[in-house]
């Protein structure tokens, strides 16, 4: 009989290890042995970790292999890992209750992987692995066979454009920097993800880092750095462990260090860690923190390519940005210009998350509808309920209606609808989210990010706080909408970085499409019934059996009623704490 | 050298100048609160934006440097509009209490406002809330007046060299402060206070001494060391209440803390304003006599004579090195010279020192 050549992945990122993925990559192990299964199956087994896949809500996920045949399974932990390897390893027939359902293929098939292509497949801790999907090949031509001046017009004519949220063009930045006369150049990697709902960039690290190693290796090359900084978060401690590794064993294998590959290039990789500020995605407090000062953004010009880390010529890109090089020097150019719009090319990894049904991380062609992301991806809203906004680009971007869902998802389209692409956090919200609340919320994450230095960032946020919080408060006063608008528009154009000159976006957006809310709000009225302060809590008479469970519920003695009677709660006694509203089996109590 | 034009007026200027130096130059006027000519720009307060041709944005004329054929324009209705808000925006967190402030009449904040006539304020909120709490004797912290512009994070790293305090904390709450939020433990050289533009450090023991408009500048030098600072006093009612330096001298301005807060000695009862001669014997360290008692007045010729009577006594019964002479850092290269030059020469000994080696 041939033998099964078997091969099962347990998904372990952030995500997966989670939810459990080690204690299940063990359990195989050890099933395995204390099995005694037959010698042909574990010997042509392999099993290994595999980074993020996108869809992690239904970790752990795990692939079972035989002979080119894979099944998938969903939501699968270690106790259950005996049933699989009694049916499907030996048994040869699949546990169809776990295997994922249709929404696991729907969520993929409208996807297209580059940056992704290799996460979730390969073991992100095992650089055998990553060479053997032609990991390094990209770096190994660049360095042997192209000029640096190739390289750039390599990566200028595939239309790269920096991942981080600018959108910068990948090879004009190389290009600027490889003119710069200095002895001295550097080349950082930005891994500073800090975005509420963001986890591109650690997904691509945790799965591939290799990846993005090689990507600094041929920016390297290309621009004249021999010095390299990843400035990570600590915050992802996975990310940075398995980083490290890769670093580690690209330096056993000379792709870092002296003379890789026996060229004349010199370049290494130090791993700087971020302490947790916001700010410090933005590249010139990135270089303060690195020199160890506090970070704090500084004005541009000059531009760290011509004046940055330690005064020298310093290009810092995007993870992503640097994981789609190697990519396009494999593929060409051409191929990679392939996908996308005219200005926008290639694909754009995605974290989606909020009401959505399949939460996730996603890698789509630039232009593609909103609409088929959220739909034929997402699987529309988690609820069912009716779709009102999707909120792209984090805290620095807008809110997208959802009677603009055909916009296409790429740097000008959104850019003309009053959002942004950014880091590429995309949360859906459904008619049970209050603009006005959602606007608060990211207002309350980049006032306190900011870095304070620059008045209009330091101080306005915080009054655009404090008026997002009185209108929540239904103590808006006429002209609070106005005044918004106005404050937003001079700390726009007023503030010194990124930070403070997008930071107004989600209230500016959520004013242009959802004024209607914010003026409900001045009459007192949340339509989405969130705010707290402007609800009121009744009985629907014809509902309520009299049972007394809001009654028994409620904590501040609100609720009266007699057994089997309606019930009826004093409004000025209400905390609005929501506990009837939970406690009800029969919906007889509502909230407006 | 660049070519540019600031307000249609032309000018050219050296390469590495920035957009407010050479707006100066041409005596246009731009508001600024963080900038300070001697330290490095920051950019933060963002009074001195300014537009560019062909740039989308504001820029902030302090941190911009020029480039060539650059078109500038320091005031337009935007411009004058974000400027307002900014200032108002700072007023919001700032305490109204001018009519008590010790900086009143000499604080950039203030002018401002005044120039931008700021009276009621579209942003009122939340203001920040700190306790004053050093214990030193020199520098007054009143953190609620800081407006963050980080000239005395600057003055104490790139002046002083000695960086007792920094930017802490994030947001709204960011503060100035030294290290863990202590007591200032610094050398108290004051240069903080001298290029903070608000109310929010000042010298202790100026507090409620006199106003700006009643005080008589007298410009002299310090007379602390050999250094020859120039300083200027501030004079009320024939007494020093405060001391200042002009950043046009040779010192730029700069002053250590005996120079600074060291004048308090002048109008002091113990001061010897006039030659004293000792005349009642020595006594034990522990016995108590009037200073009164224990010395006579007498005139510089008296006391010069007497001088030189008892050095010649010595000399003759116990012979030249019976004498030693330690002269002070507190005179000038030349009198040192002269005085060790007087005890080798005119005494005729080698035991000459000086207070500064010790």
């Amino acid at each position: 009989m041939k033998a099964n050549n078997t091969t099962i992945r347990v998904c372990m990122g952030t995500g997966g290890i989670a939810a459990g993925g080690a204690e299940v990559l063990n359990a195989f192990k050890k099933e395995l042995n204390l099995a005694g299964i037959k010698a042909n199956v574990e010997k042509n087994c392999s099993m290994h970790k595999v980074g993020c896949r996108g869809l992690c809500a239904k970790d752990v996920l795990v692939d079972v292999i035989i002979n080119d045949e894979k099944t998938t399974y969903q939501f699968i932990k270690s106790d259950m890992v005996p049933r699989i390897i009694k049916e499907h390893i030996i048994g040869k027939t699949p546990v169809i209750d776990w295997v994922v359902g249709e929404d696991y293929h729907t969520f993929h098939e409208k996807q297209f992987k580059v940056v992704l292509s290799d996460c979730g497949t390969i073991d992100p801790e095992d650089i055998g692995a990553y060479i053997g999907v032609k990991g390094y090949e990209a770096a190994k031509k660049v360095l042997t066979s192209l000029k640096p001046e190739e390289v750039v017009e390599t990566i200028k004519a595939s239309g790269l454009r920096g991942r981080g949220g600018a959108g910068f063009p990948t090879g004009v930045k190389w290009e600027i920097a490889m003119k710069q006369d200095s002895k001295q150049k550097y080349l950082i990697c930005n891994a500073d993800e800090g975005d509420p709902g963001a986890f591109m960039d650690r997904s691509v690290i945790e799965g591939n880092p290799h990846a993005v190693i090689e990507g600094m290796i041929i920016g390297a090359y290309a621009i004249g750095a021999d010095k390299g900084y990843v400035y990570i978060r600590a915050e992802y401690p996975l990310a940075v462990e398995r980083l490290k590794k890769a670093l580690s064993d690209a330096r056993k294998n000379n792709f870092l260090g002296k003379k890789i590959l026996g060229t004349k290039l010199n370049f290494d990789i130090k791993v700087k860690l971020g302490a947790g500020a916001f700010v410090c995605g933005e590249e010139t407090a990135l270089i303060a923190s690195i020199e160890g000062q506090r970070g704090m953004p500084r004005a541009k010009p000059p531009f760290p390519v011509y004046h940055g880390l330690w005064g020298k010529p310093t290009v810092i890109n995007n993870v992503e940005t640097l994981a789609n090089v190697p990519c396009i020097i494999r593929n060409g150019a051409r191929w990679f210009a392939s996908f996308g719009t005219e200005k926008s090319k290639g694909t754009k990894v995605f974290a989606l998350t909020g009401k959505i049904k399949n939460s996730g991380l996603i890698e789509v062609p630039m232009g593609i509808p909103l609409r088929e992301i959220i739909y034929d991806i997402g699987g529309g809203t988690e609820s069912g309920k009716a779709l009102k906004a999707v909120q792209t680009g984090g805290p620095s971007g807008g809110c997208i209606p959802a009677d603009m869902l055909d916009t296409p998802v790429d740097f000008e389209s959104l850019a003309k609808v009053g959002s942004i692409v950014g880091s590429g956090g995309m949360v859906v919200l459904d008619e049970t989210n209050c603009m006005v609340n959602i606007a608060k919320y990211f207002l309350e994450f980049t006032q306190a990010e900011s870095c304070g230095k620059c008045v209009p960032c330091r101080i306005g946020t915080k009054r655009l706080l404090e008026i997002l919080g009185r209108i929540t408060k239904g103590k808006g006063e006429k002209g609070d909408i106005e005044l918004l608008e106005k404050l937003s528009r001079d700390i726009k154009a007023a503030s010194l970085c990124g930070l403070g000159q997008t930071a107004p976006n989600p209230v500016l957006s959520t004013i242009k499409y959802f004024r209607h809310e914010y003026e409900a709000h001045l009459q007192g009225k949340c339509p989405a019934a969130v705010c707290k302060e402007l609800l009121t809590y009744y009985v629907l008479e014809q509902f309520c059996k009299g049972c007394g469970a809001c009654l028994r519920a409620c904590p501040a003695g609100a609720i009266t009623g007699e057994k089997k009677k309606p019930h009826f709660i004093d409004s000025e006694i209400c905390i609005k704490c929501g506990a009837c509203f939970d406690a009800c089996k029969f919906k007889a109590v509502a909230k407006e | 050298m660049l070519k540019l034009t600031i307000d249609g007026k032309t000018t050219e200027v050296p390469e590495g100048t920035t957009v407010l130096e050479a707006a100066r130059m041409l005596n246009i006027q731009i508001p600024t609160l963080c900038h300070h000519p001697k330290l490095t720009p920051f950019g933060g307060c963002r009074m001195c934006i300014v537009e560019v041709k062909g740039v989308p944005r504001p820029l902030t004329s302090c941190t911009t440097p020029v480039s060539e054929g650059m078109e500038v324009t320091t005031s337009s209705p935007e411009i004058e509009d974000l400027r307002r808000t900014v200032l108002e925006l700072i007023l919001s967190d700032h305490p109204n209490d001018c009519m008590i402030c010790e900086k009143a009449g000499d604080c950039t904040l203030q002018e401002l406002a005044y120039f931008y006539g700021i009276k009621e304020n579209r942003f009122a909120g939340e203001r920040r809330v700190y306790e004053k709490r050093d214990g030193n004797p020199f520098i007054e912290r009143d953190m609620e007046k800081c407006i963050l512009c980080g000239r005395c994070v600057k003055v104490c790293d790139e002046v002083q060299g000695v960086e007792a305090i920094d930017f802490t904390y994030r947001g709204f709450k960011s503060k100035i402060c030294p290290p863990f939020e202590k007591d200032l433990k610094c050398e108290f050289c004051g240069q903080c206070v001298a290029v903070c533009p608000t109310g929010a450090l000042t010298g202790r023991m100026w507090a409620l001494r006199g106003r700006q408009k009643d005080i008589k500048e007298v410009d002299t030098t310090c007379a602390y060391c050999g250094t020859g600072c120039n300083i200027t006093l501030h004079v009320r009612a024939n007494e020093v209440i405060r001391v200042t330096s002009k950043e046009d001298k040779w010192n730029e301005g700069w002053l250590c803390v005996k120079g600074r807060f060291g004048y308090t000695f002048i109008n002091s009862p113990d001061r010897l304003t006039k030659p004293m001669i000792r005349i009642a014997p020595k006594l034990s360290a522990n016995s108590y006599q009037l200073t009164a008692n224990l010395f006579k007045e007498v005139s510089w010729d008296e006391a010069l004579d007497y001088t030189a009577q008892r050095l010649k006594e010595i000399k003759g019964k116990h012979g030249p090195d019976a004498i030693a002479g330690l002269s002070s850092a507190r005179c000038t290269t030349e009198e040192n010279y002269l005085f060790q030059k007087f005890v080798r020469a005119g005494l005729g000994t080698n035991n000459i020192d000086h207070c500064a080696r010790l």
